[in-house]
């Protein structure tokens, strides 16, 4: 099989517009396929997600990123590492929850809308909600359960488009043994 | 290369993928006069030496072959116990191949899962605050290294005790899985992998100049 005798594992780079393109045709299609939007933002998380715990292993094997004990360290990564190295943007991370637990990343351009003009009869369709279930699903993987959704979307007549996370919880049970570094109970001697 | 083989263990003890990167060495042919001089016995469903080590066949070592035929376990390739075939003296001379038991399948994948269990072990034992699990473990003829993703995967090479660089080859190791595993559509995840590119692209690492420069060549 001499097709695959030149591949390697380099990254390659790619055009964004194929991506971009690739998607809206994905999204037409579920628009098509389904009657309403609800359910194709549905589909778009579901798939976003098994995209997701799937890109975490390219993205821990490409950058050498340890495991993040504080959320500030998470946002701080999936905006100027993971989002970079994906779609070639660095969005801001703003609008921090007094907890600690809740921020938005403020996308000044998403390259997923660069052709796209929502029609009227589309108004609660969430164009890019892919990008909630891989950024759901990649967390996952590394034992962080956390909520996205879209809370801002320039496709909607907003300024911005702006993506909310929510940290819930630390998932302990799926942490691999010798990585509790921090989750271990000291017992005074 | 002294690299001997590399094994892969899912998040919960799950064999995920193994491949073995050497030849059989050591096995020893010799013809042989009734009586047998060295002393055989049946463990574990082959016969292996248990007494009477010289001419390169070792006390341990299982015997492969009768006459250049294979043997099934403890019987001969036409299906006689190999231990009565052997008292028989009309069966003399004949010649037999000794050498390492060859490991099955399911043999290979329960060192992988108990390795898993020993690695929780050795954090949990640790006298130290925030250990990881066993990172490398060293014998006389070979170190086993270990390297845990985030995720939990466990990546297990088995090398020669002199051999360098395995840090970029776990590394490697890891970046092909991303690849050429996780994003096969058809790949379901913790599952064994069982493609035929993946394996080329596998083998392929082992020959790339930079990485098996430093490997220096087998003992």
């Amino acid at each position: 099989m001499s097709r695959q005798s030149n591949r390697t594992t380099d990254s390659k780079k790619m055009n964004a517009e194929l991506f971009t393109l690739t998607y809206g045709a994905l999204v037409t299609q579920l628009c098509k396929d389904y009657e309403n939007d609800e359910e194709v933002n549905k589909q778009l998380d579901k798939m976003g997600y098994n995209i997701g715990v799937r890109l975490i292993e390219d993205f821990l094997a490409r950058s050498s990123v340890g495991r993040c004990q504080d959320f500030r360290e998470t946002a701080d990564v999936i905006a100027k590492v993971a989002f970079k190295m994906y779609l070639g943007i660095t969005p801001s991370v703003t609008n921090w929850s007094p907890a600690g637990d809740e921020f938005s990343l403020i996308l000044e351009s998403n390259p997923l809308v660069d052709f796209v003009e929502l029609p009227d009869n589309h108004s609660s369709l969430v164009y890019s909600n892919l990008l909630c279930g891989v950024l759901r699903g990649a967390l996952e993987m590394v034992q962080m359960a956390v909520e996205v959704k879209f809370s801002q979307d320039t496709l909607r007549g907003d300024n911005v488009t702006e993506i909310r996370m929510k940290f819930i919880k630390r998932m302990e049970e799926n942490l691999p043994a010798g990585d509790e570094v921090h989750s271990r109970i000291c017992v005074p001697c | 290369m002294a690299i001997f083989s590399v094994y892969a263990v899912n998040k919960s003890g799950g064999f995920i993928y193994q491949y073995d990167n050497y030849v059989h060495r050591a096995e020893a042919e010799k013809t042989f006069r009734y009586p047998l001089d060295c002393v055989l016995k049946i463990h574990d469903e082959k016969v292996v030496v248990s007494f009477g080590q010289r001419d390169g066949i070792r006390v341990g070592n299982a015997l492969l072959s009768i006459n250049g035929l294979d043997v099934n376990g403890k019987f001969t390739a036409d299906g006689k116990e190999i231990i009565e075939y052997l008292k028989d003296s009309t069966n003399y001379p004949l010649s037999i191949l000794f050498g390492r038991a060859r490991l099955s399948s399911n043999e290979k994948l329960m060192p992988a899962s108990m390795f898993h269990s020993l690695f929780a072990i050795g954090s949990q034992l640790s006298p130290e605050v925030g250990s990881t699990g066993i990172e490398m473990l060293e014998t006389d003829m070979f170190k086993r290294h270990c390297f845990q993703t985030l995720t939990g995967i466990k990546l297990i090479v088995l090398t020669d005790p002199r051999q360098s660089g395995i840090d970029e080859l776990l590394r490697k190791i890891y970046e092909i899985y991303s690849d050429f595993a996780l994003k096969n559509p058809f790949y379901s995840l913790a599952m064994p992998i069982r493609f035929e590119l993946f394996d080329q692209i596998f083998k392929g690492a082992f020959e790339i100049p930079a990485l098996s420069a430093n490997f220096g060549p087998g003992s």
